[in-house]
């Protein structure tokens, strides 16, 4: 069994949930304090490119597949225009959201628009960082510590 | 007093050119530590880019940026940019420094020594754009300055709009998903380009279930041109 860097793997595996919990909290916690769909996107791609540093890029590659990642990067996207589309379909401007809840008294449309076009940032952000990542490391599979 | 006014107060102490009221020395007793705290961020600033310039070892140059873009960071928490900073931290000293040391792989790791030639020309070009720069700055607002364009114009409306329209406490996630909720389009869509052109450049043919497209080794090329050069030879002697 390799237990290359122990230490580094150890740290890793205990801080890889906190990091990604605290990417979802930037994510939707963005209306209220600092924050928002791209840092939130670039917090949990750091926590995969982190894993993939320490566990090597196959094993990353097996938890968060290339396919998937391709898929998602266009996902965001079309979630932020495709939320346009639907506020026109709903009888308002492109990215008019307060369509989503007209009737609303405290303003949930924008509410809710803020937060689906944000989401919509998120996922294309962090799929996009970490599909970069993967093609500059998967050039180079075996890394010898030396070059370091 | 108004952690806004404190540093409006504290940015007139530094460049009281550009002041526009009088600045009163209670004031300034009171702010000089977040003054103290700035002049060093900016000298560590020059302090490390000095030495990314100066050192060889690709390695060290890319840490170097990321404590650079950590201490950009720290200066824009300074400033009261809480959202810029946050940007920064998470994309200047986190993602690019791995990228960075990603590219530096596929390369050298160590950089090879300038040939001096032009160094003459280069010096007066920066120290002439720099003079330029530091004339620019002298007709700047002040810092925080509320009759500047940019706080006076649009950025009041927002203020004033946002709980009207929009009742979202953070003003800048109101601004940038719903005022400015075209260019945020714009901008994702910039990133999703760009991961698109990395793909395509360097090459995922796998991504459908094809081949992984790989680098040839350079001799491949020289076989290649030898068999043409032979076609060539052939046709002729026909």
């Amino acid at each position: 069994m390799d237990v290359e860097h122990l230490i580094l793997r150890v740290v890793v595996k205990t801080l890889f949930a906190p990091i990604i919990l605290f990417g979802l909290y930037v994510q939707f916690h963005g209306d209220y304090g600092p924050g928002g769909g791209f840092q939130a996107g670039v917090i949990i791609a750091v926590a995969f490119i982190l894993h993939a540093l320490v566990f090597g890029l196959d094993a990353t590659k097996k938890a968060v597949p290339e396919t998937v990642l391709k898929w998602l990067m266009a996902f965001g996207v079309l979630l932020f225009a495709g939320t346009g589309v639907a506020t026109m379909l709903l009888g308002g401007g492109y990215l008019g959201y307060t369509e989503i809840a007209p009737q609303s008294t405290h303003h949930a449309g924008q509410h809710y628009g803020i937060l689906i076009v944000e989401l919509g940032v998120g996922i294309a952000v962090a799929a996009t960082m970490l599909m970069i990542f993967y093609n500059f490391v998967g050039r180079e599979p075996e890394i010898d510590p030396e070059d370091w | 007093m108004a952690p806004n006014a404190l540093i409006a107060a504290a940015a007139e102490t530094v460049a009281p050119a550009a002041s526009n009221g009088a600045a009163e020395t209670a004031e300034t007793l009171t702010t000089s530590p977040i003054v103290a705290l700035e002049v060093a961020l900016l000298f560590m600033l020059i302090i490390v880019a000095y030495v990314m310039l100066k050192s060889r070892h690709l390695f060290a140059v890319v840490m170097l940026s990321g404590i650079y873009s950590l201490l950009t960071a720290s200066f824009f928490v300074a400033l009261d940019a809480v959202d810029v900073a946050f940007t920064e931290a998470a994309v200047g000293a986190g993602i690019s420094t791995v990228l960075m040391l990603a590219g530096m792989l596929l390369t050298a790791r160590r950089e090879k020594p300038a040939t001096p030639g032009r160094a003459p020309v280069a010096l007066v070009t920066v120290i002439l754009t720099g003079a330029a720069l530091v004339y620019a700055t002298i007709d700047m607002p002040a810092f925080g300055d509320r009759y500047s364009p940019a706080n006076a114009g649009v950025g009041q409306t927002y203020v004033e709009r946002t709980p009207k329209d929009i009742d979202v406490p953070n003003i800048v996630t109101a601004v940038l998903a719903s005022y400015r909720g075209f260019d945020t389009l714009g901008e994702t869509t910039v990133v999703f380009t760009a991961g698109l052109a990395v793909m395509l450049l360097l090459g995922v043919g796998a991504a459908r279930g094809g081949r992984a497209v790989a680098d040839r080794p350079p001799d491949g090329d020289d076989a290649e041109t030898e068999a043409g050069a032979q076609r060539e030879g052939d046709a002729g002697g026909r």
